[in-house]
């Protein structure tokens, strides 16, 4: 008897069909991954799996049945008893997935007495040990704190242990480190692959990323608009896709491991490109352009288009950022130094804490340095500069919900001062064009546009101001692997014609080697290694680097499964 | 060409038609409304006035009963008159109606005012400006309000026009909360990135904090101040019932109450009329600031947009 | 547990400023009104030769800092007070002397307290009992008839001013039905069965209209908890539903409900005056109206610096529970 059988799903929310006619089968102890864009349906499913949509109004039709209990016909009594007992749920996001009020000790004791007649005591214990188990260190006192006093990755050990109370014989993760850091990521990923060794459940694995489902599992099943795509052995689908979505969706996949494919200054600028850095920043150190003085500026002036290509664009010096003041005092950023050329991409790399943002939001002025300078052409900043633009993460809060996307966009020019209505919308017309948007779209609200719509209308606004320099904060990290394939691209092509500079800032390493020449490595507040990205990527020197590098998940299970091994014994060295 | 917010205006409206009760309690409110701007009209159809006295239409002898059924309602006196005085009691509660809505409107305006511009500057200001606005704020919310206005309308003369002293007290001691409010939502909106971007295309701060930062506080400024006019209509009641909000001879429900316990046996319409209408309007702006605020609610609306995850879009 | 010490210390002082702040503006509100202030201080019914008493007591030649110092210092170490023949000793804390009644405002609000203490303290446990009942009730039977009804109910509570729940309640349980007498004040201490018995329709006056705006508040902080993501998790292992609402979204609303008791504290002391009023209970609000009504001004404002106090103390208190029971607030 199957783990898992189900037969022609579907779940239908109103008038909207999110799974459509769906089928597979899981075995006892055996790995399947959902691997899937946003709105394919592949989180449905796995609220299917334990009946979590009944009393909620959605649809469900043809037939679920798991570790031999019919989902759809048992009563709410049996569900109950399946819920946590014979299969248990990990969810994404583990700080919303646990009761802020109650001690995480006393949950996962609350979850293991609705399935056992276990005392308080007994559960209590029962709690510590699975704590125990996931890798919580001190497991007896840190079962007394809340959820808010564990950091994101031990949030979900936490959540793990919660599924692992009563002994399941299936777990169901929904997307389980989408919300973590990359070398948190890998030793969840790792735990998981442990305990499955150990205990012989089965994984059911949801998740967008398909490294993440390379790493963890035996089977895929691709899914997109509610149905399957392509269904196989990891081997088979990554290895040798048969389907064109599955090729689309694999192509789409930044690599870590494969070099940058054109490189914008070797177009823009054929001359010297090799020796730039170095030559550039012995000329900046040389000439000391800030020392000129003022009434020789106008004969400096004409030499500056000579110049231009070794002067820094953007250049930041001896930056250092605290928040807060007395106690709670912390350095987000000590003592950054960066030069940006013309035409050129500088990534900028690290995990949540690192300092990355604040550095960008201090490249166009956002917030300003507690020490150390930036600098725009060899001229110190006050405030803003017009020409230092943002693309910023969130498609959302970047857009103004109460303005037309031209309105938006017009911004730059309006505050420039130019007044002619007409010139001002053929301008945004314009851009909105080049962007690969429509010129109607002008009079449109941002909610009437996706997630890659709006990062779009964000570049337009960016370009409308003419800008020397782009720095993009988590770009494309918010959308979808295809979209973000296209948006990464755009920037590209804006970067080749108009000979921008950009500072793209992200926490995912394979999107940064696709588009950056130069790459910094942020890590508390400081950055550890900086060179040209193929350097840092394929001989990082600093040790940091290098682990970051080997927790990113490989397309392919073979280097997976290397990689793992890797880990366990830097881990146990 | 659309104008700005022109979406946020039609949404709202969308969102609010589509509840039955809000519609109803807007229907009353506007209704109230009316009668107040029409409280001269209508006591000149009856063709009575608020303040006549009638002593021919009370009984003397028996303390000032109202002769006749029902405290005295006849075809010139629509629903009675009052005890003692014999005032016609229609004219007096429709002339009520506009004393307890215009105090209570002009109250929330001065607490709008107040508290927007506070709350505004304190979130915009420097750090020592929001320090002392904020702590302004705390002290004057600390403040209650009943006692206050207690204490304030005994001292100031009599001859300062009572309705508009009212109103200015209501609406000076009370603020503190919208102010709270306006200056956590502009702290909020502040940080997020279109405001960044406004800041990056090089506008200065004034057309920054018009543009892009007042619209968004109006939502929750209409929700609160929706709120914030039954619960000044129940303030002034409240004062005038102590008998030192809005005095005689102008009438006010709260005021016509203050009596009358005494002749529920003789005359229940005296108590029941004003008792009956603050109840009606009370709860027709409660329905009705409820309704909008479900039509507003930011968190309702965020939640379209912030769903399970990182990945929420399919297409570019 | 330092960090909450420390919280706990830096709202008290929080709290001591506050009421130092109060205690100026009330003072300048005023003693700096513009016209006469030892007249309107003595009251309509002063003689001239009375005014210029009082305008020497208060110092009006004094520049008004000085005459704030007075008055604090009146409050920390008493004063003394000329009345024409005698002079009166007004022991710290001396909020002032009544010329309508040559009594000691002290005096006078410490002998009408416990009334007014027992109204609102009383009708706060059964605002509290009734209004998170009924919320929880709501939560739980959400969507059905049982819900609908009390959502109706409530509304009308929210709806309905003190003073005319009062008015009716005494007019129909009182005079109609003739189930209670009036309500006559009863010390505790003299007996504490009429105590109870006196004051319970004051105190349903006053706690129904609260207990309606905290039903609505519990309901509210109930569903929204209910929507978050970790009521999923628990359903997802099994967990009844008798078990989420009463152990998940019950504690969710635990903090909200300790924010309103905090924040209605100073209506409620509002409607203690018209509850007071009504049922003619010798407490603080009606000798605060009849102080009004003879504009007896060192009486209205010293009632009014001890409500501050009780208001600012109830705040302080709510800030230090609300940290307790929401452990994730930043405690600064």
């Amino acid at each position: 008897m199957s783990l898992v059988n189900v037969t022609d799903l579907t779940v239908e929310f109103g008038s909207l069909r999110a799974v459509d006619g769906l089928s597979f089968r899981l075995e006892q102890g055996a790995a399947l991954a959902l691997v899937g864009e946003s709105g394919s349906g592949k989180s449905t499913v796995a609220s299917a799996l334990l009946g979590l949509h009944r009393g909620t109004g959605a649809r469900v039709g043809g037939a679920v049945e798991v570790a031999g209990v019919d989902v759809r016909e048992v009563s709410d009594e049996g569900l109950r008893r399946l819920r946590g007992k014979k299969a248990a749920m990990v969810f994404q996001d583990p700080l919303s997935s646990l009761d802020p009020y109650y001690a995480i000790g006393d949950q996962i004791a609350e979850v293991y007495r609705v399935h056992t007649r276990a005392s308080r005591r007994a559960a209590r214990a029962r709690a510590v040990e699975v704590l125990d188990r996931v890798g919580i260190p001190d497991a007896p006192r840190r079962s007394r704190s809340r959820p808010h006093e564990f950091s994101g990755g031990m949030r979900q050990r936490a959540l793990i242990a919660m599924a692992l109370a009563c002994g399941p014989d299936l777990l169901i993760a929904d997307e389980p480190t989408t919300a973590l850091d990359v070398t948190v990521q890998a030793q969840i990923l790792d735990l998981l692959h442990t305990l499955r060794e150990e205990t012989g459940m089965g994984l059911l694995l949801v998740t967008h990323d398909v490294g993440v489902a390379a790493e963890s599992v035996d089977q895929v099943l691709v899914m997109r608009h509610g149905r399957a795509v392509e269904h196989g052995s990891v081997t088979a689908v990554l290895g040798s896709p048969a389907q064109p979505y599955t090729r689309e969706l694999l192509g789409a996949v930044p690599r870590v491991d494969a070099p940058r494919a054109v490189s914008a200054v070797a177009e823009s600028l054929v001359e010297g490109a090799a020796e730039r850095p170095a030559e550039a920043s012995v000329e900046a150190s040389v000439e000391k352009p800030a020392e000129v003085p003022a009434k020789a500026l106008a004969k400096v002036s004409a030499k500056v288009s000579v110049k231009d290509r070794a002067e820094p664009v953007l250049e930041a010096t001896g930056l250092r950022r605290e928040f807060g003041r007395g106690k709670r005092a912390f350095t987000a950023v000590d003592d950054v130094s960066l030069k940006i050329h013309r035409g050129e991409t500088l990534g900028v790399v690290g995990e949540s804490g690192s300092g990355k943002t604040t550095l960008g939001r201090m490249l166009v002025g956002l917030l300003e340095p507690t020490a150390g300078e930036v600098r725009d052409d060899g001229h110190a900043r006050v405030g803003v500069n017009p020409a230092v633009q943002m693309v910023f993460q969130d498609p959302v809060s970047s857009l103004n919900p109460r303005r037309s996307v031209g309105e938006s966009i017009a911004d730059p020019l309006r505050a420039r001062g130019e007044s002619d209505e007409g010139r001002i919308r053929g301008r945004v017309r314009e851009l909105l064009e080049r962007v690969g948007l429509e010129a109607a779209h002008y009079d449109r609200y941002p909610h009437e546009f996706s997630g890659g719509q709006r990062q779009r209308v964000g570049i337009a606004r960016a370009l409308a101001a003419d800008p020397r320099v782009i720095v993009c904060d988590e770009p494309v990290s918010a959308l979808d692997v295809t979209t973000q394939a296209q948006v990464v691209a755009l920037l590209g092509e804006l970067q080749r014609e108009l000979g921008l500079a950009l500072v793209f800032v992200a926490h995912d390493l394979a999107v940064v080697r696709q588009v950056s020449d130069r790459v910094a490595v942020m890590r508390r507040g400081r950055i550890v290694e900086e060179g040209p990205a193929d350097e840092v990527y394929d001989n990082p020197r600093d040790p940091y680097t290098e682990q970051l590098l080997a927790a990113v998940p490989a397309l392919d299970p073979r280097i997976a499964a290397q990689r793992r091994s890797a880990r366990r014994e830097l881990a146990t060295a | 060409m659309s104008a700005p917010g022109a979406s946020g205006a039609r949404q709202f409206w969308r969102r609010l038609r589509t509840q039955r009760a809000a519609l109803v309690a807007a229907a009353v409110v506007a209704l109230l409304v009316l009668v107040a701007l029409a409280a001269p009209l209508l006591t000149a159809i009856e063709g009575q006035d608020p303040t006549t006295y009638h002593p021919s239409l009370v009984d003397s002898a028996r303390g000032g009963v109202p002769i006749g059924s029902f405290g005295g309602v006849s075809a010139d006196h629509w629903l009675g008159v009052e005890p003692q005085t014999g005032r016609d009691l229609f004219a007096r509660l429709v002339y009520g109606a506009r004393v307890s809505l215009g105090v209570a409107l002009a109250a929330t305006v001065v607490q709008v005012v107040i508290g927007v511009v506070v709350g505004v500057a304190a979130a915009l200001g420097n750090r020592w400006v929001d320090q002392l606005l904020s702590r302004f704020t705390d002290i004057i919310v600390a403040m209650p309000l009943m006692i206050m206005s207690l204490a304030l309308l005994a001292i100031v003369p009599s001859s300062f026009p009572r309705p508009v002293l009212v109103a200015l007290v209501i609406g000076l001691i009370a603020w503190g909360s919208i102010a709270k409010i306006v200056r956590a939502q502009t702290l909020t909106l502040k940080e997020l990135d279109y405001v960044s971007a406004a800041r990056l295309s090089g506008w200065g701060s004034w057309r920054i904090a018009r543009r892009e930062l007042l619209p968004g506080v109006a939502a929750p400024v209409i929700t609160y101040a929706a709120l914030l006019v039954p619960a000044n209509i129940t303030v002034e009641a409240a004062l005038s019932f102590l008998g030192v909000g809005v005095k005689p001879p102008t009438p006010s429900w709260g005021q016509m109450l203050t009596a009358a316990d005494v002749w529920y046996q003789a005359a229940p319409q005296y108590l029941l009329l004003p008792a009956g209408a603050l109840f009606v309007t009370v709860l027709a702006l409660t329905v009705l600031g409820d309704g909008v605020r479900t039509a507003l609610d930011p968190r309702a609306a965020s939640r379209l947009h912030v769903g399970t995850g990182r990945k929420r879009e399919a297409k570019a | 547990m330092n960090g909450f010490g420390g919280f706990a210390l830096r709202r008290l002082v929080g709290a001591v400023v506050t009421l130092f702040a109060i205690s100026v503006i009330v003072y300048v509100v005023f003693y700096a009104t513009p016209g006469n202030v030892a007249q309107i201080t003595c009251g309509p019914r002063c003689s001239p030769a009375q005014v210029q008493q009082v305008a020497e007591q208060l110092h009006l030649d004094d520049p008004l800092y000085v005459r704030y110092w007075h008055f604090l210092e009146g409050l920390v170490a008493g004063q003394d007070y000329s009345t024409g023949t005698a002079v009166q000793h007004c022991s710290a804390p001396c909020l002032g002397l009544s010329y309508q009644s040559d009594q000691q405002v002290t005096a006078l609000i410490l002998a009408k307290l416990p009334v007014s203490l027992s109204l609102v303290f009383g009708a706060m446990v059964l605002w509290l009992v009734l209004g998170v009942g009924t919320g929880v009730l709501s939560a739980w039977r959400r969507g059905r008839l049982t819900e609908r009804l009390l959502t109706g109910i409530t509304l009308a509570g929210v709806a309905t001013p003190v003073f005319v729940i009062g008015l009716v309640l005494m007019i129909v349980v009182c005079g109609q039905l003739r189930l209670l007498p009036f309500p006559q004040y009863v010390a505790f201490t003299d007996d504490p069965e009429q105590w109870a018995w006196n004051l319970l329709l004051p105190w349903l006056s006053l706690a129904l209209i609260e207990a309606a705006a905290f039903a609505r508040l519990t309901r509210a902080a109930m569903l929204e908890t209910l929507a978050e993501d970790h009521i999923r998790t628990f359903r997802a292992y099994g967990v009844s539903e008798r078990s989420v609402i009463g152990r998940h979204a019950l504690r969710g609303a635990f903090a909200p409900v300790i924010a309103l008791n905090a924040n209605n504290f100073g209506s409620a002391v509002g409607g203690a005056v018209l509850t007071e009023t009504l049922f003619g209970l010798p407490g603080i609000g009606q000798e605060l109206v009849h102080a009004v009504d003879v504009v007896d001004l060192p009486v209205v404002v010293g009632m009014v610096l001890v409500v501050g106090f009780f208001v600012v103390v109830a705040n302080a208190v709510a800030d230090v529970l609300y940290a307790v029971a929401d452990r994730r607030v930043v405690l600064t």
